[in-house]
């Protein structure tokens, strides 16, 4: 009687360990085949559809404050800072990680300028007493 | 990426729509702002906490030099140069798009695409465009920074063959990117930004001083589209929505700016215009005299009207004659006439140049006023003053059809009682075409540094 419950246990071991390899070939079959490809249709929608989002919101913004959306615009660009974070966060110091940090310097820069300067602009302008 | 990261990414791209949308009025203007800047904190710090981001003092220590050196410039900046300054701006995250891209080469890893060598294709495209338009951004931005401030001339540099050269640049790049695919060898991709670096030049030096409002926007849009390019490179929505978004606000910008001086976006890429050039291709001799008045003359008469309308140029920016101009506007409201201001889109080195300068010197902005929200009042103005704006009043727009300015909108001056012109003298504008306006009989031309007129107009308004 025991004999057997040990073997059913490990008999449900077994598939269970099977069932995770399966589910682990499973998502690096779908990370080398179509990972990346996948995402370049993914971003292509999300980047024409952005587009759109941009094209209204930016027709909305009134004529007056088109210096302080370059501003805001040239800072938020910076966003790319994201990247340049990713490039010069590994330890080892290497070449690429050189240009991460420059990179870093660079989109610190346009952030901080960017804002305060639009912060500036935007400060001046006055409704009438 | 992490659902929470994933998450917070979202958030950021949603503030980030939010801050935009905020622009759409200015009492919402100063949180639009607020939201860009909350968006890019969560973006930071989300990043920070990325597994792979390790070395905390370094990036510490670039971010702050860099955030130090961006904020003393900010608040140093005089308004009048705020052009120059963004397009110095374009120039960095061009750079910084560059450096980001050769990070990834080097070191595929650290972005989860692949090893040194074995890039996948699609990253290597991905990279190698946005490698390419980050380095177009950041010499043409040089260039266009140049020009605004004066280190390099304003006046178109044309030669001859130069589309040619620059098509072909461009056919070379692009075989280059194939090229760069296929060995992912080294030299091809600093091949790739050479090249680009040079066509970034070859671009805007052919454009004149006048046409950069147009140029600074495109800048604008392409530091968005390399942003996006980095994204799709780091498998990243934020950064693909952000350069969108940013992409094509600088390309409506370009599109406004070109509608209101009625040329195609090519035209004004093709450069050319302006300058020295056109000055003596449209350089006929005219014998006419302009009447010319003085400060006293235009106080007097000005103190006598009951409404008044303000068209400010460049020349009201170069001569730093906003604060006396409102001095003067204050007086002459108090005197009891209705002051308003007219403000062409073109007017001024960027798209809302004039708008700032104004605010600047506290002027309210709901008196300041668009084209198409004024242009019928002049009609029932007693008085225009226009203040270092040229081409942008000049009627040949609407009845000329040889001139290079027709079909340009214009702000109808000429429909006012009596036009007063402050200029420094009786050269023509950007465009070399001579204003009819200065030979109308209601016109008066005040001759001299629009500063000082305005000035001498405040001493008459006072006695």
């Amino acid at each position: 009687m025991s004999e057997i419950s040990n073997q059913l246990e490990s008999l449900s071991y077994k598939a269970q360990q099977i069932a995770n390899e399966a589910s682990q070939l499973a998502s690096s079959v779908a990370e080398t085949s179509g990972g990346h490809s996948d995402f370049i249709i993914f971003g292509i929608t999300v980047l024409v559809l952005a587009c759109f989002v941009g094209y209204y919101v930016v027709w909305s913004v009134t004529p007056a404050l088109h210096s302080p959306l370059m501003g805001v615009t040239n800072a938020i660009s910076s966003v790319i800072i994201v990247g340049a974070l990713l490039a010069a966060g590994p330890v080892d110091s290497n070449i690429s990680k050189y240009f991460g940090l420059v990179a870093v310097t660079l989109a610190a820069v346009n952030i901080f300028g960017g804002f305060v300067v639009t912060n500036r602009m935007l400060s001046m302008f006055k409704k009438k007493q | 990426m992490s659902t929470l990261t994933t998450a917070a990414y979202l958030v950021s791209s949603v503030l980030f729509i939010l801050s935009l949308r905020g622009l759409s009025h200015p009492s919402t203007a100063r949180r639009g702002n607020f939201l860009g800047i909350l968006g890019m904190t969560i973006a930071i710090v989300t990043t920070l906490s990325n597994p792979g981001v390790l070395s905390y003092k370094e990036i510490g220590i670039a971010f702050l030099v860099g955030g130090l050196i961006g904020t003393s410039i900010a608040v140093k900046i005089q308004m009048t140069a705020l052009p120059q300054l963004v397009a110095a701006f374009h120039s960095l995250v061009g750079l910084a798009a560059v450096f980001v891209a050769a990070s990834a080469y080097y070191n595929p890893s650290a972005f989860n695409i692949g090893a040194v060598g074995s890039i996948p294709m699609g990253s290597l495209i991905e990279m190698s465009i946005g490698t390419a338009i980050g380095a177009v951004t950041f010499t043409g931005s040089i260039i266009a920074f140049g020009k605004l401030q004066g280190f390099v001339s304003g006046n178109p540099l044309v030669f001859k063959g130069q589309h040619f050269i620059n098509l072909l640049l461009g056919l070379g790049i692009i075989a280059l990117i194939v090229k760069f695919c296929i060995d992912q060898n080294q030299e091809l991709f600093w091949l790739i930004v050479f090249a680009s670096f040079v066509i970034g030049v070859l671009l805007i030096v052919p454009i004149g001083g006048a046409d950069m409002p147009v140029i600074v926007s495109m800048l604008n849009s392409y530091s968005g589209w390399a942003a996006a390019g980095i994204g799709f490179t780091l498998s990243n929505n934020l950064l693909i929505i952000t350069g969108a978004l940013v992409g094509s606000s600088g390309a409506i910008l370009s599109y406004i700016m070109c509608k209101g001086m009625n040329r195609s976006f090519l035209n004004v890429l093709l450069g050319g215009f302006g300058g020295e050039q056109a000055a003596s291709a449209g350089g006929v001799k005219d014998d006419r005299q302009a009447k010319q008045g003085n400060a006293a003359d235009a106080a007097f008469m000005m103190k006598n009207s009951k409404t008044i309308i303000i068209v400010p140029g460049y020349g009201m920016a170069v001569a730093q004659a906003q604060h006396a101009l409102r001095e003067m506007g204050d007086l002459l409201k108090a005197a009891g006439a209705e002051v308003r201001y007219a403000i062409h889109p073109v007017a001024g080195r960027m798209p809302g140049h004039m708008n700032v300068l104004l605010a600047e010197a506290n002027v309210p902005y709901d008196e300041v006023l668009e084209l198409d929200e004024i242009n019928r009042d002049f009609s029932e103005t007693d008085v225009a003053f226009v203040i270092g704006a040229n081409d942008v009043t000049n009627p040949a727009a609407k009845t000329d059809k040889t001139s290079a300015i027709y079909g340009m909108p214009i702000l109808d001056v000429e429909n006012a009682g009596q036009v007063f012109f402050v200029k420094r003298g009786m050269a023509s504008g950007y465009a070399g075409v001579q204003n009819e306006l200065f030979f109308r009989d209601n016109t008066l031309m005040l001759f001299g540094d629009a500063k000082k007129v305005c000035e001498d107009i405040i001493k008459g308004l006072e006695n």
